[in-house]
């Protein structure tokens, strides 16, 4: 592995001096910059992120309590008919993952039919009794998903994660964009760049569609306060959403209602757009000792006063163990051929797999199933003897609790580093709205960037960075106002 | 709007008052102790801290008493809630849990501010201690033209009122350090250190120009303290913040259409103060009508939190 040299998005295998068809005036413009008006760019768009206050804090890191995520200004593109099958598959696999849901908290038919074995989602931990039979308006259970996908070659994408949860990231799409068009406005005159700034509205149009009421629902979004990690992201689009950013003590739950306490008395709560682990979601339900929920919550929910989006239970669908069975996932549910690939994935828990695992670990890449983050990751090619040892031991113990995947050759894009511009791995993560009307995407994303040479880690909280990430209107094409399937 | 973020809007307004009263007071100080000689610059330092209510809680340190290390605890010390530094961060925190409800310069002027002070370690001499008070001003002036040009929506209200009720506490407290902690016995009264002093209050609360335009004539204990009491042309009287409390109050009474005890409390504190003179406070004693006012001032915050569910 990592012997061929990776397939880089603006040159494609030439090495470095034909870009791909679609990407010569990318190209052009990066080869009319000298790397003095680079590095001044560059700096400028640290110093702005800094002003903003745009951090984000890495946990047991008293330290860097307050980091910017690195930012480079050479964007990732996709071209329009790229992005055309992206956006296509993205939408057939989330429909996929909340028919599944839908499924498995109500008649078990996927179950029954033994698509996937009972106890793989039964007996799983992310698996949420409490809401079982319970049916979201709508039956949209992942109204947000953030789908991490990685890529190989020119039309080699594969889905790496399905973040069902509650993704976050997507200020950094809205904010690497706003600095990018401070920062290289020319790029902007070159290219038909589609614009993603209608995410907010496109969100809180979705809030608002799945509110259990009719007429104007209130919204809210529920942060765990402004020590966590994202609450630069959460009070950013509550702000950008016009909604109020509350914490778990902000709201009371009277007659299985819920209210927010404000300066003129109590007002009705609606939507709960939360930002909290379903764990913390309500100490009467879930863990006693938590701090960050509202006590009764999930009583309101049950008796449908209140959607919470993602709905409580959603953890089902991004488990590693479940991933491994989504193409089925999806040929079942739409009755289609998966259009986005899973990365092949070795379950540990069938003896063959662990065997298989155990003999190659050098070359793989293990995980926890419930792991997120980078945490709890082994990746083979650039571990230690003694981390692959331990991995080896941790695996033998609880085989249950890991998959294995390839260690992939990401993708690279050229970057901005010390050493002047050199390719660097990304992965994407697109955001993947679900509302009563079906699915909305707006062409963009998240790029993350391992900034270290070589490095195929990219998660923030592992010294990654993050880039724009553009696509381009089709030729001819009025940009659309964003939206897809 | 949510009462968390009233609260937090409220408390950004108080620590960027406090803020700003301690860098003027550490400005002051270090002119005020370079006029005199050894004992009297110690005077000075003992002064400030004990107009900011810390001369306990520096002994405790038990750092041994000089300039510089007073001018640091009041400039830097995290182990000071008061000091200028643990104020902007306080400020900061808040700004950052109710980020939004500030504008973008409002949250940029703070954050500016705070990043200024965050890695200083040491205040460094004297003239470096003055560049910073300098440079941090110019911030705390950015977030009051920020706070002025904002929308006139409740975010705004609750910080100039949150800066208001600061603004009579700080006042109300440096004048009653002046009388009653700050007169050597022995020392003639309209002394040169006396007249040193009292400029150096004016200055503290910028008005020494002020005063000169109102009173003609040398510098007179009675008249500053007149001045500062009763003026309501000076914005740092106590009159002139116990009149801007009741138009706050009442301004967001008339848009919202209720009224509380906060309200009522107001204006009773005004109207005390309409209807006194100086000479009457003279003859009831300084101290103990500034003390006075200090508590009801603290009242009024209690009845503001519990008017708008603060806790």
């Amino acid at each position: 592995m990592a012997k061929k040299r990776a397939f880089d998005e603006l040159w494609g295998d030439s090495g470095d001096r034909t870009p791909r068809p679609d990407f010569e005036s990318v190209a052009a413009w990066l080869s009319d910059l000298s790397a003095a008006e680079l590095l001044r760019r560059q700096q400028a768009a640290e110093a702005a992120f800094r002003s903003l206050g745009i951090t984000f804090a890495v946990y047991g890191d008293e330290e860097a309590a307050e980091r910017i995520i690195p930012f480079d200004i050479i964007p990732r593109v996709f071209s329009a008919r790229e992005w055309a099958n992206l956006s296509a598959g993205l939408e057939q696999r989330v429909r996929a993952i909340n028919l599944f849901i839908d499924d498995v908290y109500g008649a078990r038919k996927i179950l029954a039919d033994k698509v996937i074995p009972a106890d793989i989602v039964l007996g799983n931990s992310q698996y949420c009794i409490p809401v079982a039979g319970a049916r979201p308006p709508h039956g949209v259970y992942a109204h947000i998903c953030g789908i991490d996908l990685v890529r190989t070659g020119p039309d080699d994408f594969f889905v790496l994660e399905d973040n069902a949860r509650t993704p976050s990231g997507v200020s950094y799409m809205l904010e690497n964009r706003e600095a990018m068009l401070r920062l290289c406005p020319e790029l902007f005159d070159a290219l038909p760049v589609e614009p993603v700034d209608s995410y907010p509205e496109l969100l809180r149009e979705t809030l608002q569609s799945v509110s259990p009421g009719r007429g104007d629902a209130c919204c809210v979004l529920l942060t765990p306060g402004h020590f966590n990690s994202a609450f630069y992201e959460h009070s950013f689009l509550a702000d950008n959403m016009g909604i109020e950013l509350v914490e778990g003590s902000d709201l009371e739950v009277d007659d299985d209602q819920v209210w927010m306490r404000t300066i003129h008395g109590r007002l009705k709560v609606d939507v709960i757009y939360r930002r909290i682990d379903d764990a913390f979601l309500d100490p009467l339900v879930f863990r006693p000792d938590s701090a960050l929920g509202v006590p009764g919550l999930m009583a309101a929910y049950l008796a449908g006063n209140v959607t919470i989006v993602n709905a409580p239970g959603t953890g089902i669908a991004d488990d590693k163990a479940i991933y491994s069975y989504m193409p089925e996932i999806v040929r079942y549910y739409t009755g289609e051929e998966p259009k986005l690939p899973n990365v092949e994935t070795f379950r540990c828990r069938e003896p063959g797999a662990l065997q298989y695992t155990l003999d190659n670990l050098e070359q793989l890449v293990v995980k926890l199933v419930d792991g997120s983050g980078g945490y709890g990751m082994l990746v083979g090619p650039t571990a230690s003897k003694q981390e692959i040892e331990d991995f080896r031991a941790a695996l033998k113990a609880e085989p249950q609790r890991y998959i294995a995947q390839p260690t992939l050759a990401l993708s690279t894009v050229p970057t901005f580093t010390d050493s002047g511009l050199a390719p660097r791995h990304v992965d994407f993560r697109p955001f993947v709205l679900t509302g009563s009307e079906g699915v909305t995407i707006v062409p963009g994303g998240l790029t993350r960037v391992a900034l270290r040479e070589g490095s195929l880690v990219v998660n923030s909280s592992q010294g990654g960075g993050t880039k724009d990430s553009f696509v381009l209107a089709a030729e001819d094409a009025v940009p659309s106002p964003g939206g897809a399937g | 709007m949510l009462s968390r973020t009233a609260a937090h809007l409220y408390w950004i307004g108080r620590y960027m008052e406090r803020a700003e009263f301690a860098t003027r007071l550490i400005e002051a100080t270090i002119r005020l102790a370079a006029l005199g000689d050894h004992e009297e610059s110690e005077q000075a330092w003992r002064s400030a801290l004990s107009v900011v209510g810390a001369a306990q809680s520096f002994r405790a340190t038990g750092e041994s008493f000089s300039p510089a290390n007073v001018r640091r605890y009041l400039t830097l010390a995290t182990e000071n809630p008061g000091s200028v530094r643990s104020c902007l961060a306080t400020a900061r925190d808040n700004a950052r849990a109710a980020r939004t409800a500030l504008t973008v310069e409002c949250w940029e002027a703070i954050n500016r501010a705070w990043l200024i002070i965050r890695d200083r370690t040491k205040p460094g001499g004297v003239q470096q201690s003055l560049n910073l008070m300098d440079s941090l001003k110019a911030e705390i002036r950015g977030f009051e033209g920020a706070l002025n040009r904002m929308l006139r929506s409740e975010g705004a209200w609750f910080m100039q009122l949150g800066a208001a009720i600061e603004r009579g506490d700080n006042t109300a407290r440096l004048l009653d350090v002046k009388y009653y902690l700050l007169l050597p016995p022995g020392q003639e009264v309209g002394g040169a250190l006396d007249r040193d002093q009292w400029s150096t209050l004016l200055q503290i609360v910028s008005a020494k120009t002020a005063y000169r335009h109102l009173y003609s004539g040398p510098l007179k204990p009675w008249r500053v303290a007149e001045f500062l009491i009763f003026r309501n042309e000076m914005p740092r009287s106590l009159a002139a913040s116990a009149g801007e409390t009741v138009d706050l109050l009442s301004d967001f009474a008339n848009r919202f259409g209720r009224q509380g005890p906060a309200d009522r409390l107001a204006r009773k504190r005004l109207d005390r103060i309409a209807a006194l003179r100086i000479t009457h406070i003279v003859q009831e004693g300084l101290h103990e009508w500034l003390h006075a006012y200090i508590r009801d001032n603290a009242a009024l915050d209690q009845a503001i939190a519990r008017q708008f569910r603060f806790a």
